[in-house]
């Protein structure tokens, strides 16, 4: 069954289609990729399924519900999370603040729990520490709870980022190129992480990434954009032959 | 056909106050236009333009007379040392917290310093007395039927036309004015192209500040006195027109600060609103105005978000 | 300048450690319950005026500094309060039945003021708090009902337990008691799920929403929770001052609290209490030199947020 159904959306800025007509479908429990060259308007339909941007026309149905031009937060109740491409922690927070920040729409106590100390609450925010904590320890930076984010090492700030989505506890997960500004290991590491997420988590994984080995390596299904149109979708295997997509990336011969 | 007279009546004096709110909103939008600044002194600048111009007019009033040229030297020497006062304001002020790269808040919670400074300063130097100006300009005009129009009137609308001219001119034909307008679009492109971006900042500030000043004075002869307070209502209504043209935009806040006139004083006319709510009336457009249409007239929409 | 902040710091260092901070605490609590036995009228004025300005410091504060919403017109809510209070009690309520009634009307001004004006710009969101400030101001001095431009006179003094308040003493404990009461909940509000919420937008609105936190809400709420301390505080306000005129809630007000907030360092409990006794305490003790009081405090807010744009109390390192 597919968790996350896109049908013909079109995100149009003024006069400029960032995204036209896009449609795919992504089966529950796989890892998909989206890719495409420079400004090819994967961002942009990347925004219209978080609801960063609103979508022209079209459809998008997660769970066979409607979040076309649905407000982020909606969407992320839901069951669908995001990390961001340049990373968008609370900086003057602690790494345990951070991730506690997903569990947020998973809770409810409001103004007066707060001010009364309602045992509900008291035990509400145990469980938010608990479930953040599994998170940490999830993507290994457990050790770090109590540091500022702005102190610590990029490749670890990443991972704040991923257990702060994980916290949301989504069925979907959308990673904005994860392995921007990773080195080799930390992108092999990023590999067994999103493995891990799907098969201990269940959760079905969507990326956005420029780097073709982490794309080949980890993606079952791949869905190649150009020009904010899809241009083919399958397995690695299928879309590193086909020729509109080695036109896309090399450029046809005959051009210049 | 008295009601006819009364509306040209009204839109005479609804095109003259427009003039000043026109003047003061294009400091606020030129300012916020470069730097994002809601500037929340600006209303004071006018303020002590208006003093200044009284000072001006009290030196030079002696040897040139109180008419039309004393009136003449009294605003441009205004407008000169208001201009520097506001880039005075620029430097020590904002520019210290726009190197820090500090939030927002805080540079305009700085503005509001300011404001309190001016104003308090005025206060103290003026113990807080009204100030009659005085000049020698008559009552004489022409008249159309009920409609009474002044000479003063006329020359008010016709100079606040001049210098909106010369502004327009400045903008748009100058090299400052065309490094004004780069910066609005990208300040770290315009450093990398060798514009002296804190210059032309603080250019801005002289501009609007001396605009402001223009305001001032000719408020001051055209109603004849002055306080310390008069800034901060005229402030916040010449924001409202900036608004309603579109912050930001030069020929909106022209428009926009005549619109305000017009309506604030069509809205005084009306039974139901009367001068006790008049500042109610301006304030609610304001409100109306952001909520529902925040890029005003002339005022570029933003993409979404992000 | 440089040192007296330096002072702070160095105060807050030897404060350090939780057992030295918890017995300065003590002894300041007790000096603070002993005052009115040792001090004259004049003192017990000032001081009662500073615990109510600390209690307005600390409702703005939630809005200012947890929420990181500007508002210029937060004396709406102060007034809001104070009305309400003096026109129930004109029509024979009990004072503290009107308090629930002031509660009440603040918070629906919060939602109407905040409802359609959150999603504004910062800088936006100041101009139109300052508008709907001067609404409240000018709506109080044109209706019959708030008595006009000369206000309401001869609100009564409550009475508790038959024992009617009418001692300045009566109503310095009041207002020490409405103190500990904010800091307390204001202290809650900030280890809670919503005052995190608040954090997260303020540091990163887009990022806050990507997490699941609903922006507009969650900036409401802090809205309401400000009105409802804006108005509390009005409510006493009334009868402690058996009168009010719309004068007393002008924007200089506003900007007055705002300013205590500011400098005391936003979104900081021990801040904004700092703050507020400054504010009172600066113009009493300078009152010599009369008017110039308020032109130096209008240059010492642009240095402070020149130099110290952080406010006066220091950040808490992580």
């Amino acid at each position: 069954m597919s968790i996350l159904e896109v049908q013909k959306l079109t995100l149009r800025f003024g006069g400029l289609t960032a995204v036209s007509n896009l449609s795919f479908e992504l089966e529950e429990n796989t890892i998909m990729s989206l890719i495409g060259p420079n400004g090819a308007g994967k961002t942009s339909a990347f925004n219209c399924l978080t609801g960063f941007y609103k979508g022209s026309e079209g459809e998008i149905l997660f769970k066979g519900q409607s979040i076309f031009r649905q407000k982020p937060h909606k969407i992320t109740k839901l069951g669908m999370a995001r990390t961001f491409q340049n990373l968008r922690l609370f900086k003057d927070m602690t790494v345990l603040e951070n991730v506690m920040s997903g569990m947020h729409s998973r809770t409810k106590a409001g103004v007066f729990g707060a001010i009364l100390r309602l045992p509900s609450q008291v035990h509400e925010e145990q469980r938010i520490r608990q479930v953040s904590k599994e998170c940490l320890d999830f993507v290994g930076i457990l050790d770090k709870e109590s540091r500022l984010a702005r102190n610590l090492a990029y490749g670890d700030q990443r991972r704040v980022e991923w257990a702060r989505a994980l916290a949301t506890q989504p069925q979907l997960l959308l990673l904005d190129e994860p392995a921007a500004g990773l080195n080799q290991d930390e992108k092999e590491q990023l590999v067994g992480l999103i493995r891990r997420i799907r098969k201990d988590l269940g959760i079905t994984v969507l990326l956005i990434e420029h780097d073709m080995g982490l794309v080949m390596k980890v993606s079952e299904k791949i869905v190649v954009i150009d020009y904010g149109q899809k241009i083919a979708e399958g397995t690695a295997e299928e879309v590193k032959n086909n020729p509109r997509v080695i036109e896309a990336y090399l450029g046809k011969e005959d051009e210049e | 056909m008295t009601v006819f007279y009364i509306v040209i009546q009204q839109i005479v004096n609804g095109l003259i106050l427009g003039s000043f709110y026109s003047l003061i909103a294009l400091g606020y939008s030129m300012v916020y236009g470069i730097i994002k600044l809601l500037n929340f002194a600006h209303g004071d600048i006018y303020m002590v333009g208006a003093f200044v111009g009284y000072g001006a007019l009290g030196i030079f009033g002696s040897v040139l007379g109180v008419g039309w040229l004393g009136i003449a030297v009294a605003l441009l020497i205004s407008m000169f040392l208001v201009g520097l006062l506001g880039m005075l304001v620029h430097r020590l002020a904002y520019q210290p917290l726009i190197n820090k790269q500090a939030p927002r808040m805080s540079l305009l919670i700085t503005a509001v310093g300011v404001s309190f400074t001016l104003f308090n300063g005025v206060m103290v130097l003026t113990n807080g007395e009204y100030k009659t100006f005085s000049t020698s300009l008559g009552y004489e005009g022409i008249s159309l039927g009920l409609v009474n129009i002044t000479y003063t009137q006329i020359i008010m609308v016709v100079a606040t036309a001049i210098l909106m001219l010369a502004l327009y001119w400045f903008i748009n034909r100058t090299m400052y004015g065309k490094a004004m307008r780069a910066i609005a679009l990208d300040q770290d492109a315009c450093r990398l192209m060798g514009i002296n971006v804190t210059k032309t900042i603080s250019l801005t500030f002289f501009v609007g500040s001396a605009l402001a000043a223009a305001a001032g004075v000719m408020a001051g002869v055209y109603y004849g006195s002055i306080q310390f307070y008069m800034g901060f209502v005229i402030g916040l209504k010449a924001f409202t027109a900036a608004v309603i043209g579109g912050i930001g935009s030069i020929p909106g806040a022209m428009i926009g600060g005549l619109v305000l006139g017009l309506l604030e004083t069509a809205g005084t006319q009306l039974p139901f609103i009367g001068s006790a709510w008049k500042d109610v009336f301006s304030f609610g457009i304001l409100i109306l105005l952001l909520v529902f249409k925040p890029t005003g007239i002339f005022g570029k929409s933003e993409i979404e978000r992000m | 300048m440089g040192n007296s902040v330096g002072g702070i710091d160095r105060f807050r260092k030897i404060l350090g450690d939780r057992k030295t901070q918890g017995a300065a605490l003590a002894v300041l609590i007790i000096f603070v319950i002993l005052l009115p036995l040792v001090a004259n009228n004049y003192i017990e004025e000032v001081a009662t005026n500073t615990l109510f300005y600390i209690v307005l410091a600390l409702g703005l504060n939630i809005v200012v500094g947890y929420a990181g919403l500007v508002d210029l017109g937060y004396a709406a809510f102060f007034a809001v309060g104070a009305y309400t209070t003096g026109i129930l009690m004109h029509y024979g309520w009990n004072f503290w039945l009107t308090i629930p009634m002031a509660v009440l009307f603040s918070v629906i001004a919060g939602v109407i003021i905040g409802g359609p004006t959150l999603r504004l710009r910062s800088d936006y969101l100041a101009i139109v708090t300052l508008g709907f400030g001067e609404i409240t101001r000018i709506t109080a001095r044109n209706l019959k009902i708030t008595g006009g431009a000369s206000g309401l006179v001869g609100i009564q003094r409550p009475s508790i337990f038959g024992h009617i308040l009418n001692q300045i003493t009566d109503f310095y404990y009041l207002f020490f008691i409405l103190v500990i009461l904010a800091v307390l909940v204001a202290m809650r509000l900030h280890n809670s799920r919503l005052g995190r919420a608040w954090q997260y937008i303020r540091e990163d609105e887009d990022a806050a929403e990507a997490m699941g936190i609903d922006p507009v809400k969650t900036k409401l709420y802090a809205y309401m929770i400000g009105a409802a301390f804006g108005g509390i505080a009005g409510a006493f306000f009334a009868v402690k001052m058996t009168a009010i005129s719309p004068e007393t809630f002008a924007f200089t007000q506003s900007a007055m609290i705002l300013l205590a907030v500011i400098l005391g360092g936003m979104g900081k409990i021990p801040g904004a209490i700092l703050g507020a006794v400054f504010l009172v305490l600066f113009p009493e003790i300078f009152r010599g030199i009369g008017q110039t009081r308020m032109l130096f405090f209008g240059i010492m807010l642009v240095i402070i947020m020149v130099f110290r744009p952080q406010g006066l109390w220091p950040e808490r390192k992580g």
